[in-house]
């Protein structure tokens, strides 16, 4: 639907001019001068990125794109080229590691992808050549080709039905594995073409390949010897997709016009839009920083190089002389060549294995949210779905909710409640006794104890029957089970038979209709058979459906009753209908619709017209016209549906119950006292949308509705934009003005002191709003609205087309302070909303796969989303933004040293630690505690989280990434390195630290510095842990003593592959000096000092407390307090204001 | 030091379903594993700082480090150490002569002498060090510069040393060894002490070169090359000196267990200081008797043949008697640290004792009033 407006709006005009010819089975058709057998592309399909030849280059240029493996590689290419402090390896063994890793696994995938790609290539197909069948492999086939395929079989490419086996020219498929969508379709055959294909000298001209599945426009010829060519308009009914799979039919016919890489289907296989966390534009400001630290530690020590060189014998003593080469090159260029070695020295202040590790983090860290047993519904048999794991974090930064209202807050479980059929209620109480008395039944609220006459009755009902695109499942004809757990055709086999269709409302209102007597049977060749209620099957022609289509907002048909009458039936949300109705007529159901609409039930109104026959032949002279049209032949269709639904009569409304789902309510709750602004955002109408929102609790009884819909713009009786400009303003003051300011308390107080705001708008009002006169009004009142929504608990859009909820998204997310939004639908409407929001959520619901197949996160009910933000969504958070920090900490006290080392050594780029020490730090030294530590952190537990929705707020608006806690970090950095290398300094102010009198060198210094870094970042991290499972104990104390050893093996060998030997027994010769101990043990512990201060003075937060209450509750009863958590809230409120 | 709740949570009761062939195919439906990883459940220890848990282990710190700090300071204070400055640079100084007309091919090597006098004597071993100052050995270029595999013992790299010796590589094509600026540069000032008695004469003592360098350098990182013949003199055939040498490695010292690439003021030197000022080990005066002082309080008179330049790179030379305790030299830094350190853990923890205390009783309402 996005795509269908994009290209309305991007005007796909020009596109569509440029239509391809297809000349059907290759025959030259006599009219066209000279026969040119067009080009296109064969139908083989391509989805792997690389070939053989082309994989290492195209690759690692891919890989190189990203801009961290860039500098790496730079780094890389300065350590080889100019003479620089650490060896290559130091910085090419870990940029090797992760190249070859990422490249194995692409290249894996990209295999997996060769051979589903040969697999589909190499499938053979029939062909009808010259009218013999021949078999070719798929790939091979050309535009133009006429295939045969069988049932059960997947359409090869795209195909033009030309004959199929069935009676009444029509063939079923399933869309599965296109859209999802299991339910079966119609595809009908280009209508009268003769059935010997052989014979068949046609043309077929089309638009050039497009991906809407949807769509499509054509146009035959069919020639035949001296007559003119015949037109016959094609449509998407006529055409059948590749990756369709055919059914119910035993064979099919059909002539080839996209192939390979231009069918519909390869068009729509494409990456989706890559969505980026807050995180990783965090780490990316951090990067900043450190690269301009990086960049002025560089630039300081040169500069101090040269202005120490330049005193008396520094530069060049008599022991230390230069090479003949250093001695010629030029100063400048030596300059450069030294500014470029300390950034190699200092470069691992920027670890590549953060990048690894952060990437491990959410890739592995997903599995949790696949893992989780509380995700898993046992009706659809499925647990929740990650299709990103780039996002995990940002699950814990959500502050607006944008929720779809059908299937997401409500089941779509549909079900017939009542009908009110002129004005008189009928609600249906029980089918098994009073089946036939559906006259006698009374609406308890109608104004006249009196009753429609029977005669409306059964055109009401009739309408039900007829004004619909249910397809009726044949028993026995088994479609298997499987498609039914999809959960598109639910509906039980009542009398052995089943509906399908796209929507669930349909199959409640033919349902509904069987209730009262009148079954319908299903559509055989253009007649609609309905079992009425004295068992006489009534045929109707069916000769126009009126597609249903949500701007619309209604649907007809146009049938030929046995009388022989034309009817135009016609069903769709009071909205549409009541302006195309007669107005005496209107105002007899509105009570009821609206009555009905505040009960949450589902309303369509149903009007009829006779069509006179004049009437009829014009509209179905039109109705071809604009069906063969080759442009805009959609928007020429509904001008001709606008005409004809007109000036119809009100037959009635329905009403359908959309029930809750589970615990609707208490997730909605969660999020808002989660500090979440939930937005509802739907299709339905305002009344059915308003008490879902009272039912979920949304809308308290206090909350102050603030309405801006046609209703309210239409009280005052003058022009609408005035009147919304007035009601804007006084809203904005009411809500925004007067209002306490928000963040002037800890939290948001829940007392009832501050008044709650809803807002509520519809969609005519929004784009009044949003296309305003002119730009600058315009972006006043998209401010104004923002402001006031922003200070509201619940906003409820109603009467939204899909592309206007992706509007709203796309201006909540991009108002002041950019907040993180997340989208959760279950139907293809959702989609455009679902790809707008920083999250998408999916709902496994009823309406197709559509969402699911789009969203980042899937899970099957809407409860599952309090535990995805709360609890998973939280930990996540904290536990990526503790890596982030940590890993930038980590690395600054690690180059530190090294840094100040330069200040003592002649700014001689000699590097403090053993390259190996370099290299392994952050590989092998400090990675695992802190991978460990992002994979399985609790600092608070699930349970407390969800318990306590507030605690959210904690991590809201990025609060552990900010600068303030990023400096924070740095300064603790900043302070162990200093410690860290003067503490070492001081103890070598003499050098002799043995018993024995002997020395220690600069090794010795390193390694004494190194071990009290290693120690102290890994305590360190210890002492953030607050969830110490087994792998923590083993990662933790496993790196330690690894480290430890790993020392001994490296100074214990003389390696014959090293240069020189500079830790040979270096590490076994500190051990035995008691001082190095002494200073090792200080340093360490002055080094952890202020993150122990830290731990103990900040006030005593939340947490903690509430673990021990909650520890307490939970025994006393548990349950209680998750039913009840208002009323808890209300007493800590007590509490608050008591204390 | 920290307050800790074990809480191992308990796993829901039931499996997942009868884990075996019957239940097969209908098991291994999509539904998650129950596992305690896989739910985030394994059991924790969760253990949570607080003042009252962390107050205790600072006083334990303090109460524990200023003791510790206290010894090793007094430790410090014991050891004696004297230091002699003999860079000749002020024209007062006896070996200024020597620091002027320095030159690399002098014949007759320069001799100084300074005197001094110990008030206190020193007991037990008394170690000899050397120490320069303003002198890089850890510049880069210089650190890099030497080849240990050469040093090692390897053949190869005797005839065909590093290029990283640079430009102490080679000496009129021949291979230079040991190459390298460390090597060259070796320190190359003879000191020699004497004691002169009250009674006039002047008795030289004995100095021990032996044991002043890492045990493993002088059996395994450093080998004299072995060659068909044991003479060490046969060995080197071939190579040349370094350029700054008087003598070639092999003969450096008379006692061929001290002598060629194992000479240990070779590998003391070779073992490149931390900091531009450092010492280095030079000799050993072991306690001869354990009733008399190794040096006793009296006169002594320092002999120094001085051959190594400084002054060209404003350095200095020292000579450093010193005795040793269990922490080494004397430095009282460490001393000093622990009770530092000490005193504000011990502060820290009273302070925090006060605000425990003051504001105790009300910490668990904390949170609610903030």
């Amino acid at each position: 639907m996005l795509r269908r407006g994009l290209n309305r709006l991007f005007g796909g005009d020009e596109r569509r001019v440029d239509s391809r010819t297809v000349y059907v089975g290759h025959q030259p058709c006599p009219s066209t001068q000279a026969f040119v057998p067009p080009k296109f592309c064969d139908n083989r399909i391509v989805s792997s990125k690389y070939t053989v030849w082309n994989f290492l280059p195209k690759n690692l240029f891919e890989q190189f794109r990203r801009i961290a493996n860039f500098y790496f590689l730079i780094i890389f290419l300065v350590q080889v080229i100019v003479d620089t402090p650490t060896s290559p390896v130091t910085s090419g063994l870990p940029l090797f590691f992760v190249i070859t890793v990422t490249a194995i696994k692409q290249g894996y995938e990209d295999w997996l992808r060769h051979k589903a790609d040969n697999e589909v290539n190499n499938y053979p197909v029939n062909v009808l050549e010259n009218g013999r069948r021949t078999q070719k492999e798929s790939k091979k086939i050309k535009v133009g080709d006429i295939v045969e395929v069988l049932e059960d079989e997947t359409f090869p490419c795209d195909l033009i039905l030309l004959g199929s086996s069935r009676d009444d020219d029509t063939c079923f498929v399933t869309t599965a594995s296109l859209d999802g969508e299991s339910n079966h379709k119609t595809h009908y055959t280009v209508p009268d073409l003769e059935s010997d294909l052989e014979v068949l000298n046609a043309t077929i001209e089309c638009e050039q390949p497009q991906p809407d599945l949807y769509k499509f426009v054509g146009r035959m010829h069919i020639h035949k010897d001296g007559q003119e060519p015949a037109v016959r308009s094609l449509g998407p009914e006529n055409l059948l997709l590749k990756g369709a799979t055919l059914k119910n039919t035993r064979v099919v016919y059909g002539v080839a016009v996209y192939t390979g890489m231009e069918t519909k289907m390869a068009l729509n296989y494409q990456g989706k839009s890559q969505k980026r966390s807050v995180v990783e534009k965090s780490i990316n400001g951090f990067l900043l920083v450190y690269l301009c630290i990086l960049l002025s530690k560089a630039l300081v020590c040169t500069t101090l190089k040269y202005v120490w060189q330049n005193q008396r014998g520094q530069d060049e003593p008599w022991y230390n002389q230069k090479t003949q080469k250093e001695k010629e090159a030029n100063m400048f260029l030596k300059m450069f060549t030294d500014f470029l070695s300390f950034m190699v020295l200092f470069n691992f202040i920027i670890p590549v294995s953060m990048y690894v590790t952060v990437e491990m983090q959410k890739f592995l860290g997903s599995f949790f949210i696949t893992w989780d047993r509380d995700f898993y519904d046992r009706e659809i048999q499925e647990g929740a779905l990650v299709n990103t794991s780039d996002l995990n974090e940002e699950l814990g930064q959500v502050e607006y909710v944008f929720t779809d209202k059908t299937g997401t807050l409500t089941q779509n479980n549909m079900e017939f409640i009542e009908c009110s059929i002129d004005g008189f209620q009928y609600k249906y109480q029980d089918s098994r006794t009073e089946l036939d008395g559906f006259c006698v039944t009374d609406g308890p609220v109608s104004k006249l104890q009196q009753k429609a006459g029977r005669e409306k009755e059964e055109l009401f009902l009739r309408a039900l029957c007829l004004c619909h695109t249910v397809q009726v499942k044949e028993a026995g004809q088994g479609v298997g089970f499987a498609d039914q757990v999809d959960g598109v055709d639910v509906a039980s086999a009542v009398e052995q038979r089943g509906f399908i269709a796209s929507s669930p409302d349909e199959v409640a209102l033919v349902k509904g209709a069987m209730k009262y007597g009148f079954t319908f049977l299903g559509l055989e060749s253009k007649s609609m058979k309905i079992l009425n209620r004295n068992n006489k099957i009534e045929k109707y022609e069916l000769l126009h459906v009126l597609n249903f289509d949500p701007v619309r907002r209604r649907m007809s048909v146009i049938v030929r009753s046995p009388d022989g009458e034309t009817l135009l039936f016609c069903k769709g949300a009071d909205s549409s209908i009541f302006p195309r109705v007669r107005q005496e007529e209107v105002e007899r159901i509105r009570m009821h619709v609206e009555r009905n609409a505040t009960e949450g039930y589902r309303t369509l109104c149903v009007a009829y017209k006779r069509l006179t026959d004049e009437v009829f032949a014009r509209v179905d002279a039109e109705l071809r016209e604009a069906r063969l049209a080759l442009q805009d032949r959609e928007e020429r269709l509904v001008a001709v549906y606008n005409q004809v639904e007109k000036g119809m009569n009100l037959i009635g409304a329905t009403a359908v119950e959309d029930r809750l789902q589970e615990e609707a309510a208490e997730t909605m709750e969660a999020l808002q006292s989660a500090g979440i602004k939930v937005w509802v955002l739907t299709g339905d109408k305002m009344e059915t949308a308003k008490s879902t929102c009272y039912a979920c609790r949304l809308f308290q009884r206090s909350t102050e509705l603030l309405e801006l819909t046609v209703r309210t713009l239409e009280e005052g009786g003058r022009k609408r934009g005035e009147r919304l400009h007035e009601l804007l303003l006084d809203y904005h003051k009411r809500a925004v003005q007067d209002a306490p300011p928000p963040k002037g308390g800890v939290t948001r107080t829940w007392s009832s002191a501050a008044q709650e705001y809803g807002f509520i708008i519809d969609g005519t009002t929004l784009s009044l709003l949003l296309n305003a006169s002119s730009d600058v009004v315009s972006s006043n009142y998209r401010s104004l609205f923002l402001q006031i929504c922003q200070n509201c608990t619940a906003v409820l859009c109603c009467r939204m087309a899909p592309l206007q909820k992706a509007q709203i998204v796309k201006m909540v997310k991009n108002s002041k302070g950019n907040p993180i939004t997340l989208s959760i639908g279950d139907g293809a409407n959702d989609v455009s909303m679902i790809l707008e929001a920083h999250v998408g959520i999916g709902i496994k619901g009823k309406e197709g796969r559509q969402a699911v197949r789009n969203s980042d996160y899937a899970i099957p009910k809407l409860k599952h989303l309090k535990k995805l933000l709360l609890a998973h969504g939280h930990l996540y958070y904290v536990r990526i933004a503790h890596l982030v920090q940590y890993f930038f900490y980590k690395n600054l006290c690690f180059i530190l040293p090294q840094f100040l080392y330069q200040f003592f050594c002649g700014y001689s780029q000699q590097p403090l630690y053993d390259a190996a020490y370099l290299t392994m730090y952050n590989i092998c030294f400090t990675s695992m505690p802190i991978l460990a530590y992002s994979l399985l952190e609790q600092h608070i537990c699930i349970e407390i989280l969800l318990e306590n929705a507030t605690l959210y707020r904690e991590v809201a608006k990025n609060a552990m990434l900010r600068w303030g806690p990023f400096l924070c970090w740095t300064l603790l950095g900043i302070f162990q390195g200093l410690l860290f290398f003067f503490g070492v300094h001081c103890l070598f102010g003499n050098s002799a630290l043995q018993d024995n009198g002997q020395v220690f060198g600069n090794w010795s210094f390193g390694t004494i510095v190194f071990t009290i870094l290693v120690f102290t970042v890994t305590l360190k991290l210890a002492l953030d842990t607050r969830h110490w499972t087994w792998i923590n104990h083993f990662v933790i104390w496993g790196s330690l003593a690894f480290y430890v050893f790993f020392s001994f093996f490296w100074g214990g060998i003389i390696w014959p592959f090293l240069k020189q030997q500079r830790l040979y027994f270096v590490f076994a010769n500190m051990l035995s000096s008691v001082s190095a101990w002494l200073v090792i043990i200080l340093l360490i512990l002055l080094s952890l000092l202020p993150d122990i201060l830290w731990a103990v003075l900040r006030k005593p937060r939340g947490p903690h407390a509430q673990q021990k209450k909650s520890a307490g509750q939970s025994n006393a009863g548990g349950p209680q307090s998750f039913s009840k958590p208002l009323l808890m809230r209300t007493l800590s409120d007590e509490s608050n204001t008591v204390l | 030091v920290m307050a800790s709740g074990y809480s191992a949570k308990e796993e829901d009761g039931h499996h997942s379903g009868a884990l075996g062939p019957a239940g097969g195919a209908a098991v291994r439906s999509r539904k998650p594993d129950n596992t305690a990883f896989k739910q985030q459940r394994l059991p924790a220890w969760q253990p949570i700082l607080t003042a009252g848990t962390v107050l205790p282990a600072f006083f334990i710190i303090g109460l524990l480090f200023i003791p510790i700090g206290i010894g090793l300071y007094v430790t410090s204070n014991n050891i004696r150490e004297l230091q002699i400055d003999y860079t000749g640079t002020e024209s007062s100084s006896p070996c200024f002569a020597c620091s002027q007309n320095y030159s690399w091919n002098m014949t007759t090597p320069c001799v100084c002498s300074v005197s001094f006098s110990l008030d206190q004597p020193f007991e037990s071993n008394v170690f000899m060090y050397y120490g320069l100052s303003n002198f890089y050995q850890n510049h880069r270029r210089y650190v890099k510069s030497r080849d240990d595999s050469q040093l090692n013992g390897n053949l190869n790299s005797l005839k065909e040393p590093s290029k990283e010796c640079e430009p102490y590589r080679t000496n009129d094509g021949k291979p230079i060894a040991p190459c390298g600026a460390i090597a060259n540069s070796l320190f190359n000032d003879t000191l020699a002490l004497y004691y002169n008695d009250p009674n006039g004469t002047e008795t030289q003592i004995q100095l021990v070169k032996r044991g002043i360098a890492w045990w493993t350098d002088k059996h395994v990182k450093f080998r004299n090359p072995v060659g068909d013949d044991s003479n060490l003199t046969a060995i080197f055939q071939g190579t040349a000196k370094p350029v700054n040498w008087q003598k070639p490695v092999y003969e450096l010292d008379s006692d061929p267990e001290n002598n060629g690439f194992i000479n240990e003021d070779l590998i003391v030197w070779m073992r490149t200081a931390a900091l531009p000022t450092f010492r280095k080990l030079y000799r050993i005066i072991e306690k001869n008797s354990s009733t008399s002082p190794t040096l006793p309080r009296g006169n002594y008179t320092l002999k120094i043949t001085y051959n190594y330049p400084v002054r060209s790179f404003e350095g200095r030379k020292r000579m450093i008697l010193s005795t040793i305790s269990w922490m080494g030299g004397k430095n009282p830094f460490l001393g000093i640290a622990y009770i530092t350190v000490g005193s504000i853990c011990f502060f820290l923890g009273v302070v925090l004792l006060i605000i425990h205390h003051k504001y105790g009783s009300r910490s668990s309402s904390a949170d609610l009033t903030h």
